[in-house]
């Protein structure tokens, strides 16, 4: 394992020629409901997207599209600019696509190294190739590097995760899947059900996560959130994709209206339409 | 980088780091990490002292002796190892309630091989840990692979297993073990050299490693404890093995079983602590799902579980036949619940995820002295088991009023 904690993107500006994980034309049907309609979608290194939509609009389907728990009808998925099948989760993974769902999966039993490290424990050779034993000493000082980089504040890392607020418990979820060195990292609902100074704390730490030159996105239905920290917005209307902002260049009423369908005059610039 | 002072700058991973005296908030912290950790023990401790104390009081001192406490210990090496079993299923968040006919089952199988195919001790022993491990195979693969619950999994393992020990005991009720070293195992007790030597060896490795891991951490850069702290606790555990051993031998010395039982308790606490097994064992009980998707194979831990777990019953069995000189075709009524019973008194939470093997030993105790006090009074079967599920309620129910009272702990 290499010791750098984190990957070390030197140019943390958005490099907007080819996009860190890209999808094509996708289509998605469960039995005979059309779910998603030849959507594309892309999300550059350094890059916030928000993905928003009413319920049933299909956001779901495309970021499960995207982490591997469903495989697509048709359409091509590049990574890169290359292009790569996604057929599991572990595929996923492997190509260093990480999703922090609602439920967060954390062991409440266990505390914070831990669970950052669950699955991929430090370990050191008691009697070498028979016994090996955890190393605390060497997941604990990393932890603490891992949440000094994001920013993450918790009381200790030595507490169980039972007894972490919501927001931190989200940040810890987020913080496990950087270890794992990703490239794009997706976000499901990440300040559902926080308080104010909560959802700051994750907000913050979308930031950290974009300054770290990773690609996010976010689904989100709170707008103000997706203002607070995206760069670009998709909306889903329907299984399609209806409509891209630019943050900087739009209001919430206009993203509001292209969630519901309403008309709204002055469209805005479709960043889909100058791919 | 740029670091985030905008607000709330306590930055608590770096209070952490700083100077103990400096925060406000250290001492609070370690009076909850103390009650998460050595303190979660409080409440059996207590529980446990004023037993002694009562039955010191009323059996006019013979309760605490070195014969009682010798004969103590050895009655309570059966339940205590069958608890270790228990606790290691609890822990995942299931139950066993097939390992009292699994001990007296890989007893039977070791007696019959041992007395009609004259088979040696040690095979004896093997071919009873053997069948322990594959009926625990049998419980894990229904458990794991084919997802039947294991409440239901082990009851009906428990009756079948008892069949299959009428099965192997034939038409006797009971079976006399004839194997001299068989029989020695239980009531053996150990010369004063290894009596002395083992657990101070132990306790020296022991003490060398905490110190190794606390320069590990200095050099890391984290946080320790005060090396007088340390040197404290080391001096205390040096002390209690000092007392134990010595108390021992002012009767006939370390007893063999009592010896193994400990080392058995050692070694999963070890197991349960120091190595990534351990960790996925508490992690699928905390959250079998999160274990799932951290890359945990959660059917080959399941099935690991109950193997282990029945492969300890059958030492459970070896130690109950040594220590009787028999099998009998009756599986004792009282022995499984009574395992179970010394894990949830000594904090082993039911619903998985929660408690540590020390707990087996405590709860054990806390069992063993009011059936040990209880016969010192001459009191009636009756009276002994009204008074023991009393005390379990009330142990049960001062742990869940901690829990609730200490949400730190969580569920």
């Amino acid at each position: 394992m290499n010791n750098s904690v984190l990957p070390t993107q030197s140019d943390t500006s958005v490099d907007r020629s080819i996009p860190r994980l890209q999808l094509r034309k996708i289509n998605k049907s469960f039995g005979g409901v059309q779910a998603l309609k030849n959507v594309d979608f892309e999300v550059y290194a350094g890059e916030v997207v928000g993905l928003v939509g009413d319920n049933g609009a299909g956001k779901s389907t495309l970021v499960k599209t995207m982490s591997g728990a469903y495989v697509p009808d048709s359409g091509e998925i590049l990574i890169d600019g290359s292009p790569v099948t996604i057929s599991s989760p572990q595929d996923a993974t492997r190509l260093g696509i990480e999703t922090v769902y609602q439920d967060l999966a954390l062991c409440d039993n266990l505390d914070v190294v831990a669970n950052l490290w669950l699955g991929r424990e430090a370990y050191r050779w008691v009697i070498p190739g028979v016994l090996k034993a955890l190393d605390e000493t060497e997941m604990e000082r990393r932890t603490i590097e891992v949440l000094r980089t994001l920013d993450v504040k918790i009381p200790s890392v030595r507490r169980p995760v039972a007894a972490l607020s919501g927001g931190q418990r989200q940040c810890i979820a987020v913080a496990k899947t950087i270890l794992r060195q990703p490239k794009v990292v997706l976000l499901d609902e990440p300040t559902a059900a926080l308080g104010v100074a909560q959802t700051r704390q994750v907000l913050n730490l979308i930031m950290r996560l974009k300054q770290q030159g990773l690609a996010v996105v976010v689904i989100s239905h709170n707008l103000h959130d997706v203002f607070e920290v995206c760069d670009r917005t998709i909306v889903m209307r329907l299984g399609q994709r209806s409509a891209t902002f630019d943050i900087k260049n739009s209001t919430s009423e206009q993203v509001v209206a292209a969630i519901t369908g309403a008309e709204y005059r002055d469209a805005p610039v479709s960043s889909s339409e100058m791919i | 980088m740029k670091t985030n002072t905008r607000e709330d700058d306590r930055s608590a991973v770096n209070a952490e780091m700083s100077d103990p005296k400096s925060n406000p908030t250290r001492s609070s912290f370690n009076l909850r990490s103390l009650m998460r950790g050595d303190l979660g023990f409080i409440p059996v401790i207590v529980t446990l002292a004023l037993i002694t104390l009562y039955f010191q009081l009323t059996t006019g001192g013979v309760f605490l002796q070195a014969r009682n406490l010798t004969n103590l210990t050895q009655q309570i090496v059966v339940i205590s190892i069958l608890s270790t079993a228990a606790v290691l299923v609890l822990l995942l968040g299931e139950i066993d309630l097939s390992l009292a006919a699994v001990a007296q089952a890989c007893a039977a199988v070791m007696a019959t091989v041992s007395v009609y195919q004259n088979w040696g001790a040690v095979p004896s022993i093997l071919a009873a840990l053997v069948v322990g491990a594959l009926i625990g195979l049998v419980n894990g693969f229904f458990i794991a692979i084919l997802r039947v619950p294991s409440f239901i999994v082990t009851l009906a393992g428990s009756i079948g297993y008892a069949g299959f020990l009428l099965l192997v005991l034939g038409r006797q009720t009971t079976l006399i073990v004839r194997d001299p070293a068989i029989r020695a195992l239980a009531p053996t007790y150990l010369s004063p050299i290894i009596g002395w030597g083992l657990p101070i060896v132990v306790a020296a490795l022991y003490a060398i490693g905490v110190w190794y891991e606390r320069q590990r951490r200095v050099k890391a850069g984290l946080p320790v404890k005060r090396s007088t702290t340390l040197i404290a606790q080391i001096a205390g555990i040096f002390a209690g093995i000092f007392l134990i051993v010595f108390l021992f031998q002012t009767y006939q010395g370390v007893p063999q079983a009592v010896m193994i039982s400990l080392g058995i308790v050692l070694a999963f606490w070890l197991i349960l602590r120091k190595t990534p097994f351990g960790r996925h064992l508490y992690a699928v009980g905390g959250n079998e799902e999160a274990a799932r998707r951290a890359g945990i194979n959660v059917i080959a831990m399941k099935m690991a579980v109950f193997t282990l777990a029945s492969t300890l019953a059958a030492v459970a069995g070896i130690m109950l036949t040594s220590r009787s000189t028999a099998v009998a075709t009756q599986i004792s009524a009282t022995l499984l619940l009574n395992a179970i019973a010394a894990a949830v008194i000594g904090g082993v939470s039911l619903f998985g995820g929660r408690g540590s093997v020390w707990a087996v030993i405590l709860g054990a105790l806390v069992i063993g002295s009011l059936d040990n006090g209880l016969d010192l009074l001459n009191q009636d079967q009756s009276i002994k088991n009204i008074v023991q599920g009393a005390v379990l309620v009330l142990a049960v129910t001062a742990d869940a009023l901690v829990r609730r009272a200490n949400p730190v702990r969580g569920k």
